[in-house]
């Protein structure tokens, strides 16, 4: 068995870390969260904010916009991604967005559908040249990198 | 005069599976993924906190550096865990050894305090190993 300090605690953190991860879309409250680990909900957020620098809610939220920027790199609408990952409202959404990306939903996806057609497009573009041309040399000519 | 280093290469032996693994299981976040050709793809994750440090995910092909024979022995060396491509971080070890074990990575050595600070290894889906600490 493992030796180290508190190793029960950090099991039930991690328990309560992971039910976040699985869960982020449904309408969870730290309550729940806190039953899942096994605490008093003020110890619970002490002791997660210890271990991952963020209050459980926080963290929630950034799974949901972490998420929501992936779906957004789709053309599923912002108003749909929005309750998929779990906000009510389309107005929090879009600022909690803002403040962690910069950029509202709607840029963001712009931005990230424009470089996905890019890189179907010109893939080349975005491989570092001594890999490109690497693999372009294949079978023509000897390489620096291939054997005598 | 150099200033960093932005992209760094690990050798893998699948790309499909090396993605499954720093993907979903260590929560790598997806830079480029980019066909290369038949098979192949420029594929670079980052940790989520270093957006800056595009480490690609390399097949072992002929074609690329290798040659038919020199990627053979490549891929042998990798299954056989020669490679260690270096040291991650993280912010509280044992949490992070807790929950990469849950999601079935393979740790070689649980977190122990050395001199230079708490250190664990585990293994990547091919074979290559890694140090983890924990920041100071």
């Amino acid at each position: 068995m493992e030796q180290y300090p508190k190793i029960y605690l950090y099991r039930r953190i991690v328990q309560a870390k992971l039910f976040i991860d699985d869960h982020f879309a449904d309408n969870i409250n730290l309550d729940d969260i806190a039953d899942e680990a096994f605490f008093s909900t003020f110890h619970f957020i002490r002791l997660f904010k210890t271990i991952y620098g963020k209050t459980p809610h926080q963290y929630l939220t950034t799974v949901r916009i972490e998420r929501a920027k992936e779906l957004l790199q789709t053309e599923t609408s912002v108003t749909q991604v929005c309750f998929s990952v779990g906000f009510d409202s389309l107005s929090s959404f879009t600022g909690l967005f803002k403040r962690q990306t910069t950029l509202t939903p709607s840029a963001y996806q712009q931005q990230q559908l424009q470089r996905k057609q890019e890189i179907s497009r010109t893939p080349l573009k975005f491989i570092p040249n001594c890999f490109a041309e690497s693999r372009q040399r294949r079978e023509t000519k000897k390489s620096n990198f291939e054997e005598a | 005069m150099i200033t960093k280093m932005n992209h760094v290469s690990i050798f893998v032996l699948n790309q499909d599976s090396a993605y499954e693994f720093y993907v979903n299981k260590l929560g790598f976040k997806v830079q480029t993924d980019a066909p290369m050709g038949p098979g192949i793809r420029w594929l670079t994750v980052c940790p989520p906190e270093q957006p800056d440090l595009e480490i690609s995910l390399m097949a072992i092909t002929d074609g690329m550096m290798f040659t038919k024979e020199s990627a053979e022995q490549m891929r042998n060396l990798v299954k056989k865990g020669t490679f260690g491509f270096g040291v991650f971080q993280c912010n509280d070890i044992y949490a992070t050894y807790e929950e990469l074990k849950k999601k079935g990575v393979e740790f070689t050595k649980a977190p122990k305090k050395e001199f230079y600070g708490v250190e664990a290894l585990f293994k990547d889906d091919s074979g290559n190993w890694f140090s983890l600490g924990q920041k100071k």
